[in-house]
């Protein structure tokens, strides 16, 4: 349909989107490699450490959560819904515009590679 | 000469980068502060102070996003998507070499799409529910965190995205408008503490300084993994997501 297309943006080879994951994947294990003895926690008691290193008067919070996770189960059940819930919508958007593509095909066109 | 120029820039760039490391670990707390500030942690002034700075901008965003369903509603779903990575991605907490776990924002991508007023509407959301069922954050500090993650993060990167556009490579610039607005959430939320809470001694610099340094070595890989992730789901949008790239002018960036 268009004519004067600039640079129409070409799909990243499968080779690239490997190498991505595989770089996002070794920035995040690198830690868990190098450093022993830690849980990754960066609890939020430790903020508060933080600021009593540079201001011992410091007390403490004025008003605590109105709610908190009784645990680190029901947590990282939350955590995950909410992963959920995000990727809900991202793979709704793209399942969405493949059927769109799917539906758009010729019908004269066999071919069911998208 | 140019060459023995750059291997010095190197040199000095290891140096800074061991520096900083060393400076993370020689402070006994070996999780920083997280990036959401919780609840209660901020004095009240400082808490109210955030909340009304940050106001202006959850309106902005209000009319900006009621606008944007209300004239092009075929342009909802691709909203949903970039509300959707930013629940996902600050979602992972992902460790980090100080022995701690810190999470990405997922800012970046939303801002180019949407702008930035929009993504204040959108990472707010995501805080809103991390205050509330997950004592992540809170509502006090809903102000403060807004402004960091959801407002001067992708502030930041937008003024960035208007600058590089058309101007470097496609990937180029989305992967440095993700690092951005990673990046600059996190210096938003050191200034934060640091204003709240100075060193007795060196002040609001000392202070600052000591967050900073911790922050940056937490946060750079991760606003690394952040871009890459953004350029892939970028491009990925750039070739199925035709219609709506063009309708919001990103076909050819």
């Amino acid at each position: 349909m268009t004519t004067q297309v600039k640079s129409q943006p070409k799909k990243f080879s499968a080779v690239v989107v490997i190498l991505g994951v595989v770089a996002m994947i070794l920035l995040a294990a690198f830690p868990l490699i190098i450093v022993k003895n830690s849980e990754f926690g960066g609890s939020d008691g430790a903020g508060v450490e933080a600021i009593k290193s540079i201001n011992p008067d410091y007390d403490e919070t004025w008003i605590g959560n109105i709610w908190e996770p009784p645990g680190g189960e029901t947590e990282s059940m939350l955590f995950a819904l909410q992963a959920i819930a995000g990727g809900f919508l991202i793979g709704y958007f793209f399942g969405y515009k493949r059927g769109q593509k799917k539906a758009n095909i010729d019908p004269d066109d066999n071919s069911t590679t998208l | 000469m140019s060459f023995i120029k750059r291997i010095r820039w190197g040199w000095l760039l290891a140096a800074a980068m061991l520096l900083s490391v060393r400076v993370a670990w020689a402070y006994p707390i070996a999780a920083p502060p997280k990036m959401h500030i919780m609840e209660g942690f901020l004095p009240l002034g400082w808490a109210v102070f955030w909340w009304v700075v940050a106001l202006p901008f959850w309106v902005l965003g209000f009319i900006q996003v009621r606008k944007l369903i209300g004239e092009r509603p075929e342009l909802r779903l691709l909203l949903g998507l970039a509300g959707g990575f930013v629940f996902v991605l600050s979602a992972l907490k992902i460790p980090s070499v100080t022995g701690s776990s810190s999470h990405p924002t997922g800012t970046g991508l939303g801002t180019i799409l949407f702008g930035p007023f929009v993504v204040a509407i959108l990472g707010t959301i995501a805080l809103v529910f991390q205050a509330v069922l997950l004592a992540h954050g809170g509502i006090s500090t809903l102000g403060a965190n807004s402004m960091s993650m959801a407002i001067s993060g992708p502030l930041v990167a937008y003024g960035l995205w208007l600058l590089l556009k058309g101007k470097i490579p496609t990937w180029l610039s989305v992967f440095l408008i993700a690092f951005v607005a990673d990046l600059s959430t996190y210096i938003m939320t050191t200034t934060q503490l640091a204003l709240a809470f100075p060193d007795p001694m060196g002040g609001f610099m000392a202070s600052w300084l000591k967050f900073a340094g911790i922050f940056a070595v937490t946060q750079i890989p991760l606003a690394i993994s952040e871009g890459i992730l953004t350029v892939l789901i970028f491009n990925a949008l750039q070739t199925n997501a035709t219609i709506e790239l063009k309708q919001l002018g990103l076909q050819e960036v």
